[in-house]
């Protein structure tokens, strides 16, 4: 029988098939574990007296609750100590392995997976975190859970689930130079709606979703979950393999050549059926930003914030006047006259070295709008490394942005770095909620490039605004990867 | 989990409707790393209300909780079970739950029986003029009794089972490990393993530190 990419990873997981109304019971192939979402789960286990099942297939990291600065003192936030205490004590008790905060292998827990090689087509993938969507990028079946799942993880190593419905998501065509697949994703998220994907996996193809870099892959599955998709997932190919191969933990000899023999088959059969279909043209794409307080509302950047009264659908236009209100923003206003407090660049979404790479281009030789705070944080401690070897991290800071190690930072409210009440920030994050990135903070959400632009003008604008020397060449900025400025390493 | 057949405790009249699970257990305990210890959190905002029945010493042992209709409403905090757990309370019978809160309850090994508003009443009435009585709760009979009043509750079958087999949804799945067994034996080698774990040279990191 014909089948989608997500029925054959699931068909290949299977321990058990549910009957009578019953769930499937799926294997699990890699677990990543975290400081927030993990204490209740291992507590469980020592109350029933279980072991880890699979340690070997468990990595924990230190992400949410870890400062960007001073990361060598004592975290002066007692709740967030008490966190991350708890994880290095249960990961000891329980020989899980872990990369804490001053390791060069911790990083946010999505970027850690791919650059260790640990995250490959076909797997299983879960984490207590809703963005492990992330991981589908690569043809993994990856999903986030609640604590009680990640409890039942590491006792069985399975979870048990009733079937998905997919989505085919197909972009046409070629991006237009300036739009990254940030863009891609946020004006899926604006068509679909942030509950349009329910209940759904997502598999985005197409010719512009195949020309993209893995980093760039990674962008759109990770935010799928705002699309309120529990997954999303692109077939793995040749950049695929690429990115994988020599990766610590990535096969090697006939386990590589069989491996990449299985992935080959894991893409959806040409006659397979999606529960349903969405299609965009790239071409049609310009750099889009949110002027709301959900992923949903976004725009095109060359477009004005809506004006409630016109719009018609009673719900959208209450819901889009109490975000205007809180985003304090007047209904007609330009985007591009949006001013900015603050320009965070980083998250598991956009924090990647291509990220980074990409903005150094836009901001060598420029320094920052007056009055603008800008943070570029690394998504791993590795990811750091690579940029301060490529010299990125001079641009950064002569510029006027501050340079910091790896985390969450500013995405969540939930370490020192956050918004200030009434604080606006163009940022290259996944979510513009109330709160979101510290109490009163005000969020749009941007793709790297728009948040460089930003940066250099002060208001919301994209690299067409800004006179660019002639040998900074824009068909770079589309997502692929850019030549590196010294030889990588695998971050 | 425990198995679960009878249990006999004393029973709490909660004369309230809608008690959510902000009111079960406040968002601000929500910050623990622990599994237990939420006894103090439970009903936390009532608590330091003397008229409280928890409050009240005959009462404040109890392990059967009786309350009124749409019990366990709002978030879906795993906490709010915990808390109750954590107390000491194995039932809960109201007229109405919450979907998510049953389902937790399930999870979680506590009892939450679905009685008749008019028999609620009959309880709270023996409960408020006999304060401290016991309840007896029969899971196989689907019966709850105080004194002379015995009133039915419904339970859904495949969660009865599993309560009364003691097992929660780690136990039910571990009754297939010889399945999972089976399915690990045969997983590829190129599949992915954390342990030994392979990393690039460690180096330094060197903090960053506040501009200014």
């Amino acid at each position: 029988m014909a089948g989608t990419l997500a029925e054959k990873v699931w068909e290949a997981h299977l321990v058990r098939r549910g009957s009578d109304g019953s769930p499937d019971l799926l294997y699990i192939d890699l677990h990543l574990v975290h400081e927030v979402t993990s204490p209740q789960a291992f507590e469980g286990l020592r109350l029933t007296g279980r072991p880890v099942r699979r340690a070997d297939l468990t990595i924990a990291t230190e992400d949410h609750n870890t400062p960007t600065l001073d990361i060598d003192l004592p975290i002066a936030d007692l709740t967030s100590r008490t966190q991350i205490d708890t994880l290095r004590n249960n990961a000891r008790e329980f020989g899980v392995r872990i990369h804490s905060l001053g390791d060069a292998d911790q990083g946010i827990v999505h970027q850690v997976g791919p650059q260790l090689g640990l995250t490959m087509p076909g797997l299983t993938v879960v984490c207590g975190d809703s963005h492990t969507s992330t991981h589908g990028a690569f043809g993994a079946l990856a999903f986030g859970i609640g604590t009680s799942e990640v409890e039942h993880v590491l006792a069985t190593q399975t979870l048990p689930l009733t079937p998905f419905k997919t989505m085919a998501i197909t972009v046409n065509g070629d991006l237009p130079p300036g739009t990254t697949s940030k863009d891609i994703i946020l004006a899926i998220i604006a068509k679909i709606g942030t509950g349009g994907g329910q209940g759904y996996v997502l598999e985005y193809r197409g010719e512009a979703i195949r020309k993209l870099s893995m980093e760039a892959r990674m962008t759109i599955c990770n935010m799928s979950i705002e699309a309120g998709a529990r997954a999303g997932m692109i077939a793995p190919d040749e950049t695929t393999f690429e990115y994988l191969a020599g990766r610590p933990h990535a096969p090697e000899g006939a386990d590589w050549d069989a491996a990449v023999e299985y992935w080959k088959t894991l893409r959806s059969d040409d006659d397979a059926e999606f529960d349903a279909e969405v299609v965009l043209e790239a071409a049609d794409l310009e750099p889009f930003v949110t002027w709301g307080t959900n992923p949903g509302q976004g725009l095109p950047l060359s477009a004005s914030v809506p004006v409630p009264a016109d719009i018609a659908d009673e719900g959208d236009r209450v819901t889009a006047a109490k975000a205007l209100e809180y985003m304090g923003l007047e209904g007609g206003t330009p985007l591009r006259d949006i001013t900015v407090d603050t320009v965070f660049i980083g998250s598991c979404t956009n924090g990647r070295i291509e990220d980074l790479r990409s903005v150094a281009k836009v901001l060598r030789g420029r320094t920052k709008a007056d009055d603008v705070r800008v943070l570029v944080v690394p998504a791993s401690a590795r990811v750091r490394l690579q940029a301060e070897a490529e010299g990125l991290d001079v641009i950064f800071k002569e510029f006027g942005a501050e340079w910091r190690n790896a985390g969450c930072s500013m995405c969540l409210g939930m370490n020192p770095d956050q918004l200030a009440p009434g604080e606006r920030a163009a940022s290259t994050s996944n979510r513009n909620f109330e709160g979101r990135q510290g109490k009163g903070g005000r969020t749009h959400l941007v793709s790297p490039l728009v948040a460089a632009a930003t940066a250099v003008r002060g208001t919301l604008s994209s690299v067409s605004d800004l006179d660019l020397d002639e040998d900074v060449d824009l068909a770079t900025f589309d997502g692929t990867p850019l030549a590196p400025l010294s030889a990588p390493s695998f971050v | 989990m425990e198995k679960f057949s009878t249990h006999t405790g004393v029973g709490v009249p909660l004369r309230r409707s809608n008690v959510d699970t902000d009111q079960i257990i406040p968002a601000v305990y929500l910050k623990r790393v622990t599994r237990t210890g939420f006894e103090d959190a439970l009903f936390a905002a009532w608590r330091g209300d003397p008229s409280f029945v928890l409050n009240q010493e005959a009462y404040s042992a109890g392990s059967v909780l009786v309350a009124g209709p749409d019990f366990g409403t709002g978030s879906s905090r795993e906490h709010a079970v915990w808390a109750l757990k954590d107390y000491g309370f194995r039932v809960v019978l109201a007229s109405r739950f919450a979907d998510i809160f049953r389902g937790n309850s399930g999870k979680q090994g506590l009892v939450a029986g679905v009685v008749a508003q008019e028999d609620v009443e009959l309880l709270w009435k023996v409960l408020e003029t006999r304060p401290g009585t016991e309840v007896t709760v029969d899971l196989e009979a689907k019966t709850a009794t105080a004194d002379d009043v015995t009133v039915p509750f419904q339970i859904d079958d495949y969660t009865r089972w599993r309560l009364m087999e003691g097992l929660d949804d780690i136990g039910l799945t571990l009754q297939h490990e010889a399945d999972i067994t089976a399915f690990e034996e045969q997983r590829a080698s190129w599949r992915p393993k954390t342990l030994p774990a392979k990393h690039l040279p460690s180096v330094p990191i060197e903090p960053a530190r506040p501009v200014g």
